[in-house]
């Protein structure tokens, strides 16, 4: 069992951008199926699928769930470090691998927590950019092991640079 | 201090209305497609117990999902999340019965804003937390 999985390599990056990601335009039918999927297998409330109805609520029109997002299923356009397309996505060693740094190779990873604070609300059209960057790292024992805690903070505008959210994510590594 | 809106007095201590699924791969391949979250420990018993769990498990991000309905169905469009954060501490394993749960800690005004913060949670049926966390919500006129 090793005492440390951050290594100098993983040290040396910290701070830097993991990419920029822009969507597509947000459509009504993709609200729509967020809501069925999160609500299932009860009936989501009326003002994220009936435009009619939403019309009469607070924002005069349908609006995104806070927790949708409009990244899933491609996006538009992406910047910064690019990725092997041999390598999957969803690889533990994804940060490193991003930033060049020396992979730790933990076969592992899960969602570790969220911190969130939102501004602008997301409605069909809008078409969203998130920068993200790296952090930090941390780590501590835990019952599958050590365990490395790497966080990352986004931050997603509007097509009209409206602050929609900051978003802090830890993902937990073993 | 208690705020009076569209929800009626609002004050410390009062409890959320519950947000209860019964949770399992149609949960989970039904989120799965729509956040683009195909990973195997939430598709596949095999891959849940290489990670050392009993079966496949649900996603963090629906966790999250959850806390977020939990609150909107409490407090509708007469309010709107400022801040969240959770944590996710124990897995949501096959046939879990998962509610959401929050109760108000405080009710503030701060610049003009009515502000009401929640503790809020998700359990399991046995009243273990699976997703602890809190949240700031702002009370709309």
């Amino acid at each position: 069992m090793p005492k440390t999985n951050i290594s100098d390599s993983m040290r040396s990056v910290i701070g830097g951008e993991l990419g920029r990601r822009t969507s597509f335009p947000i459509t009504d039918s993709d609200i729509r199926r967020w809501v069925i999927a999160v609500y299932y297998p009860e009936e989501p409330p009326r003002e994220y699928w009936d435009a009619e109805y939403a019309k009469s609520t607070r924002h005069g029109g349908i609006v995104a769930p806070r927790d949708f997002n409009p990244f899933a299923w491609m996006v538009a356009a992406t910047a910064g470090p690019e990725l092997d397309p041999e390598i999957d996505p969803h690889d533990p060693n994804r940060t490193e691998l991003l930033l060049g740094a020396e992979p730790h190779n933990l076969k592992f990873q899960l969602n570790g927590g969220m911190e969130v604070e939102y501004g602008a609300p997301m409605r069909p059209g809008d078409v969203i950019t998130a920068v993200t960057r790296l952090a930090g790292y941390r780590e501590r024992e835990g019952r599958l092991g050590l365990m490395l805690f790497t966080t990352q903070e986004e931050t997603w505008t509007n097509q009209d640079d409206e602050v929609v959210q900051r978003r802090s994510n830890t993902v937990i590594r073993y | 201090m208690t705020q009076t809106t569209g929800l009626g007095d609002v004050k410390v201590g009062d409890d959320l209305p519950e947000f209860r699924r019964v949770t399992g791969l149609h949960n989970w391949n039904r989120f799965a497609g729509v956040n683009y979250e195909f990973v195997p420990i939430h598709m596949d018993d095999e891959a849940g117990r290489e990670a050392g769990y009993p079966s496949a498990f649900g996603m963090g991000s629906l966790q999250w999902s959850y806390l977020h309905s939990l609150i909107y169905g409490w407090v509708g469009d007469q309010g709107t999340i400022v801040s969240i954060g959770c944590q996710f501490r124990n897995a949501n394993t096959k046939g879990m019965t998962v509610t959401g749960k929050g109760k108000v800690t405080a009710v503030r005004d701060e610049g003009g804003r009515h502000l009401v913060d929640l503790d809020i949670w998700t359990e399991d049926q046995d009243g273990n937390k699976l997703a602890p966390g809190h949240a700031t919500v702002e009370l709309l006129d």
